[in-house]
């Protein structure tokens, strides 16, 4: 907390101004460190060679040695892997944008019996620790055939990104003024053109930002991923499962594969991270 | 021919009743404007109209064609809304093309109705920029053309001048009046600004608390308000009204004046006067001024009369000071009655 | 129109996709948990308590999110502070702030073992500084504290982002009228932030915590990718008992312990940190 008061432009003048400037510049640099130099070190393990990963001391400097990801792209399992990841994460897009994008829609143009009700259990699911439900899962998958497959696993995934498909939806067309619909309607437009005419066009960035969030919603589970898939394991399945068995510059080049589209995602959607967490979890 | 009947449209939101059984005929190429205070009920008539809401009963006719249970798109209407509502990702091309598109005009004709709509309003060289490029004004036309280039049979207008400065007002007001008259369309517009319903309409629909109080011209409306409520909503001051007994039949005492009035019943009526129809003479009410608004053409002042605020609008020729003593004389013409039980005019 | 039953049918997928694969799942648990062949049972629940792992799973799970969630609830106020303060560079730092927001837990286990493994980052550094001689086993058994550190460290270090943008998000929404208004009356910089920041951003406080305190609860890959099954917590014992002893109904009964106390957090924060109707922005 110490870093909180000095951020506040101090009205002393002259030496207590420049110190409260340092302490405050000072304070910035060291949480961007923070958060930068764990990656920066993931990194510099993963474009090194497995000797030097487990080699003794460390420089803290890659050697640009692509061994390690040559070996991990390599191992047996991995590249199925990264394919099933991304079959999941898409599919999960996919379900979470057109289950929620129709609900976040009526939440935000119609008024009707039982809305708060539903907006309700929308926020509770948040409540609830939602990997769990892959146990429960894993049985009526079997009974229906789902279990082990792609699909089974992206409906778990779903649960846990439809909370926010909708409210982020709902926030976009709320952005929208209904009276650009209106005024559809009355230029000889039925619901459904205008919506594709007039709506579709001015939300689609946004639309494509809650759905690269549901992707990586997908990407990074862990815990589900793991239950549900025994042969068509995910990336995070794969790593998880063969943690205590595999060598370290497996692991570390898997946390790169991890990370790299992960960041790649969140730098594409920058601009709506506030809309994605912030007005979604109002 | 787009004679449009109301016929005993009522509307309740909840609890909430918008609308009491409204009746209403507005014929073909009239230019009728629906006036009242804010949450009077003059946008969700003009939104059944349009068919944006849906009455809660009763039935709309336009052009001889019931259409209460037809979607927007097929009521031949066009609609100007309040914020413009100009499609922020096409151009001004487009925009006004939009509806055009929609009933599948072939490009030429397509291309000569837009051309010519955006000269009418003056945006032709605006036709390629988007709206984010547009001021307020020229968003104002360019939605005003897009309503025009349809040719619709009917043309609704949400208080499209309300959101643009005093001047530009009072510009695009003399606009649309003169694009209005030149279309085919009928029209129905809907304010709070009385002054742009008097420069505008052909008649004016006097709306208060869900209801109609008056249908008429602007002239009528101004002259002879048909409710007391009309003639303090109407006029800027409003009407002075004082309290009139009954002496005998058709002589009632007003402010200490013996005046000759309806052969009305009622032990005491409403008496109004406008400001502007007010003399300083011999024989009139006497009233101390107390507050001098030198307004320019005129001097505004507001006096007492039997204790009570009183309006007058005087030359300003004549010098008043706070504390004289007027004497104001009531042109006998313009003298109205309510009343005080109906508030209706007598 | 057809607008009366519109509404409906545009929530019916959502609400029966919710119905089958979030509220049935979560019945279904509740049953397999309390119930045998032959009725409603307590034996899994007992299975599961007498397990010599389970108070240790539950007291590392609670002791960890009692750590985690307050640090990083003031880092999560700095950095939100430090990023409504900025003027130049704001998204840019906000971006760098908000990374891990982005990233898995397995991935930042992962990260940390770099640093804490026995030929890692920090044992280099030690080194380097002449501290150590030889490298120091820290993830192994005999030294369960560092293995708690790392996991709280990389914790903090995963899951701050999310807490601070609600709370940026939060702090964007006060008017800035009321800070010139307490300035005006003569708040310090920290008045101002106890006296105005904090009571009108209870509700993202309220979020914030939820959320966090939520998921604190579910810890697992960070807890799997740097000590294994060494430190056991309440989600690792779920994932243990569903696959390595093959017991669903214990496993079910290991979810309803997180599920119980996650309600518990959740109606105490919703509890201590009301926002009076009246009393909202």
């Amino acid at each position: 907390m110490s870093t909180l008061a000095p951020t506040d432009e101090p009205r002393a003048v002259g030496d207590t101004r420049r110190a409260g400037r340092w302490v405050f510049i000072t304070a910035t640099v060291m949480l961007m460190a923070w958060v930068l130099v764990p990656i920066y070190l993931l990194f510099v393990n993963t474009l090194s060679s497995p000797s030097e990963v487990s080699g003794f001391p460390k420089t803290g400097l890659p050697s640009f040695d692509f061994a390690s990801v040559e070996f991990f792209l390599s191992f047996s399992g991995v590249a199925r892997a990264l394919w099933n990841s991304v079959v999941v994460a898409v599919l999960t897009m996919v379900l979470s944008i057109g289950i929620g994008a129709p609900a976040g829609y009526a939440l935000s143009r119609f008024d009707f019996p039982g809305k708060e009700v539903f907006r309700m259990v929308v926020v509770m699911t948040r409540a609830f620790p939602l990997p769990l439900l892959a146990l429960p899962l894993a049985v009526m998958f079997i009974r229906v055939g789902l279990d082990d497959t792609a699909l089974g696993l992206a409906f778990v995934h779903t649960v846990l990104a439809l909370p926010f498909a909708v409210l982020i939806t709902f926030s976009l067309f709320s952005g929208i003024p209904i009276e650009l619909e209106e005024a559809a309607w009355t230029l000889g437009c039925n619901r459904l053109q205008a919506f594709i005419k007039v709506v579709m066009p001015l939300i689609l960035p946004g639309l494509v930002a809650s759905a690269v969030f549901a992707f990586t919603i997908s990407w990074n589970e862990v815990f589900a991923a793991a239950v549900l898939t025994i042969e068509n394991r995910t990336l995070t399945a794969f790593l998880v499962q063969s943690l205590n068995v595999s060598p370290l510059h497996l692991k570390f080049a898997g946390g790169t594969a991890l990370v790299v589209p992960a960041l790649i995602f969140i730098f594409a959607v920058r601009k709506y991270l506030f809309a994605m967490w912030g007005i979604a979890n109002r | 021919m787009a004679e449009i009947i109301i016929k005993q449209v009522a509307k309740s939101f909840g609890t909430f009743q918008a609308l009491h059984s409204i009746d209403m005929t507005i014929r073909d190429r009239e230019f009728m404007v629906l006036l009242g205070a804010s949450g009077c009920g003059k946008t969700t008539l003009l939104r059944i109209i349009a068919g944006l809401e849906t009455p809660s009963q009763g039935e709309v006719w336009i052009g001889g064609r019931r259409v209460d249970h037809l979607p927007p798109r097929e009521r031949g209407i066009a609609m100007v809304f309040q914020n413009y509502a100009v499609f922020p990702h096409l151009t001004v091309f487009e925009n006004i093309a939009f509806g055009l598109r929609m009933k599948k005009l072939p490009q030429q004709e397509i291309d000569k109705r837009v051309n010519r709509t955006a000269e009418l309003m003056h945006i032709e060289q605006l036709l390629k920029r988007y709206s984010g490029q547009l001021s307020g004004g020229q968003r104002q036309r360019v939605a005003v053309a897009r309503a025009l280039a349809m040719e619709p049979d009917v043309i609704l207008m949400d208080e499209p001048l309300s959101n643009l400065d005093a001047l530009l007002r009072l510009e695009m007001r003399a606009e649309l009046k003169g694009v209005l008259a030149e279309s085919k369309s009928t029209a129905i517009y809907v304010t709070h600004d009385q002054v742009e319903a008097m420069s505008l309409a052909d008649r004016i629909s006097v709306m208060n608390g869900g209801k109609i109080v008056q249908n008429a011209s602007p002239v009528e409306i101004y002259r002879d308000p048909a409710a007391r409520f009309v003639g303090s909503f109407i006029g800027n001051p409003p009407m002075n009204f004082i309290k009139a007994n009954r002496q005998d039949i058709g002589r009632w005492r007003v402010a200490g004046l013996d005046l000759y009035g309806p052969s009305h019943g009622a032990s005491s009526l409403e008496f109004a006067i406008r400001p502007e129809d007010l003399t300083i003479g011999e024989g009139g009410f006497i009233a101390t001024a107390r507050v001098v608004e030198p307004l320019g053409a005129h001097t505004l002042v507001t006096c007492e009369v039997d204790g009570k605020p009183f309006r007058a609008v005087l030359d300003s020729d004549l010098k008043v000071a706070p504390g004289d003593v007027l004497t104001l004389i009531p042109k006998p013409d313009r003298i109205r009655w309510f009343d005080p039980e109906t508030l209706l005019a007598v | 129109m057809q607008s009366r039953f519109l509404p409906y049918m545009l929530l019916a997928p959502a609400t029966l996709f919710l119905a089958v694969f979030f509220v049935y799942p979560f019945v279904q648990i509740g049953i397999l948990a309390f119930s045998s062949g032959d009725g409603f049972t307590m034996g899994h629940i007992q299975t599961m308590a007498s397990h010599w792992k389970f108070g240790t799973a539950l007291w590392n799970t609670v002791l960890l999110t009692a750590i985690i969630v307050p640090i990083q609830l003031a880092l999560a106020l700095s950095m939100a502070s430090i990023v409504t303060k900025l003027k130049t560079g704001r998204s840019t730092i906000l971006f760098v702030f908000a990374i891990p927001l982005g990233l898995s837990d397995l991935a930042a286990g992962i990260i940390w073992l770099a640093i804490f493994e026995q030929s890692g980052f920090l044992n280099s550094m030690l080194a380097g500084l002449g501290v150590i001689e030889q490298p120091i086993l820290f993830l192994g058994y005999q030294n369960m504290w560092v293995i708690f550190a790392a996991v709280v460290l990389a914790e903090i270090w995963r899951a701050t982002a999310i807490m601070m943008v609600i709370l940026v998000s939060g702090m964007g929404l006060i008017p800035k009228e009321y800070y010139e208004a307490a300035e005006v009356f003569g708040a310090s910089p920290w008045k101002r932030f106890t006296k105005v920041t904090l009571p009108l951003l209870r509700p993202s406080l309220q979020t914030a915590l939820i959320l966090r305190t939520i998921a604190a609860f579910e810890v697992f890959a960070v807890v799997v990718a740097l000590g294994g099954t060494t430190l056991p917590v309440l989600m690792g014992e779920t994932y243990q008992w569903q696959f390595t002893m093959r017991d669903r109904n214990v496993a079910a009964a290991y979810a309803m312990v997180i599920l119980g106390i996650s309600i518990a957090a959740t109606l105490v924060f919703l509890r201590l940190l009301r926002v009076p109707k009246e009393a909202r922005l």
